[in-house]
């Protein structure tokens, strides 16, 4: 017998106040309510959030791993974007 | 957009992933060999922490104190997460969970031997949490360090979980251990019939594990079986003392020159019948998930039929 498949969920927990939500794990449930409380129930049992976040897996857009250099290239040449980059006279103590 | 690199490109890219120590995540590319090992694998995990839920379930109804009742029915819940995070992992290779379910059914996937043994009595799962959760500990400390990223997360969880199960199991003995003559004799009997099918929970010795070098060359394991057999009498033979309990084997004692102990051959025989379907329990651990699977179907078309009820009706507002 072949059930029809349940959507994947993404799930991200927020484990205290202050902290923001962080992707813990996926799971299979028929709808958001029921994601939900499957997530409480799996990623939830030993106080490990606050809040949770369900979020179909269909809806993420995400960059592709064939694209990484090219996509990520801009970044890689602009050392003057950190602070390490520029040199400071040594007689200023604290800057 | 980057051309797309050829496969030997592609090939040598995840090589230097591999060996920089770094994580293969699921839309890299990677070789189909470690892609079917990984399945075969996690699903074999998987379907081992679903099957594992039985023997210990078996005592719930019965556990001696609302105390050992609470903590024994934690602990089967946990066993059921720890499954549900494996079968996602496995999930993110491209295969489904009702997929890996009909390839356990049919039994073209298998579990973990050990749990087809019977749990004859309350010191069982005892022995259990001691010794069978604390030889896969063993076994999954090393892999939250596995090359393949969702499988190496999904371990860290279960570690940080399974280390309750085996300090409960533990107690639970040492209090069997500290009681009556017939609990002592009870935690005795319970030790003396899984410490070797704990043993032969690692797999073949080296010399006979078909997977063994490729897996470890695609560092999914770190360490061999016979390396993780031997760390765990190593672990066990000093907390044995503590319990009060002998284990079972009579050539097993510390050998100064290797700082090792010595132990006795597992009944490699025993294992293959088991693993081919002939152990105690096998036949009767399938046919209980089958029907459970069954009886449950109705509960998934029930809430399958509401989720769709209400997207029309979300649809329609």
């Amino acid at each position: 017998m072949t059930e029809a498949r349940e959507p994947l969920w993404e799930v991200f927990v927020r484990s205290k106040r202050g902290l923001s939500h962080n992707h813990v794990g996926s799971l299979h449930a028929p709808d958001a309510e029921m994601a939900l409380r499957n997530a409480r129930d799996v990623f939830t049992r030993r106080m490990e959030g606050v809040s949770i976040w369900v979020v179909p897996s269909a809806a993420i857009t995400a960059s592709s791993p064939e694209e990484r250099d090219p996509f990520f290239e801009p970044a890689a040449d602009k050392v003057y974007r950190h602070p390490t980059f520029y040199d400071i006279p040594k007689e200023v103590k604290q800057l | 957009m980057a051309a797309s690199l050829s496969t030997e490109g592609l090939q040598q890219e995840f090589d230097r992933l591999v060996a920089d120590d770094q994580r293969i995540e699921p839309r890299d590319w990677m070789p189909d060999d470690y892609r079917k090992t990984l399945v075969r694998q996690i699903a074999q995990h998987a379907h081992s922490e679903i099957i594992g839920m039985q023997p210990e379930g078996n005592w719930i109804t019965r556990a001696p104190s609302l105390r050992r009742k609470a903590i024994l029915m934690a602990k089967v819940q946990d066993e059921a997460g720890h499954g549900l995070y494996l079968y996602c992992a496995a999930e993110t290779l491209g295969v489904d969970r009702g997929e890996l379910i009909d390839l356990l059914h049919s039994g073209r996937q298998k579990y973990s031997s050990i749990f087809n043994y019977p749990t004859l009595t309350w010191a069982d799962v005892g022995a259990i949490g001691w010794l069978v959760d604390g030889a896969a500990i063993t076994n999954q400390i090393p892999l939250c360090r596995c090359s393949y990223g969702p499988y190496a997360r999904a371990m860290v969880r279960v570690c940080k979980e399974e280390s309750f199960h085996q300090r409960q199991g533990y107690e639970l003995l040492y209090a069997l251990t500290h009681g009556t003559d017939a609990q002592r004799a009870m935690a005795q009997d319970a030790v003396n019939r899984w410490w070797w099918p704990s043993l032969m929970m690692f797999g073949p010795p080296d010399t006979e594990s078909t997977h063994t070098a490729q897996s470890m060359a695609w560092r999914i394991k770190r360490f061999s079986n016979d390396e993780l057999r031997q760390r765990f009498v190593d672990m066990t033979v000093p907390q044995a003392e503590v319990l009060g309990v002998t284990l079972p084997d009579p050539v097993l004692r510390w050998n100064e020159d290797r700082r090792h102990y010595d132990f006795g051959e597992c009944d490699w025989d025993e294992l293959r019948r088991v693993v081919s379907g002939e152990g105690p329990c096998n036949r009767q651990r399938m046919e209980h998930h089958i029907a459970a699977h069954d009886e449950g179907a109705w509960v998934r078309e029930a809430a399958a039929a509401y989720a769709a009820k209400h997207a029309a009706v979300d649809a329609a507002a």
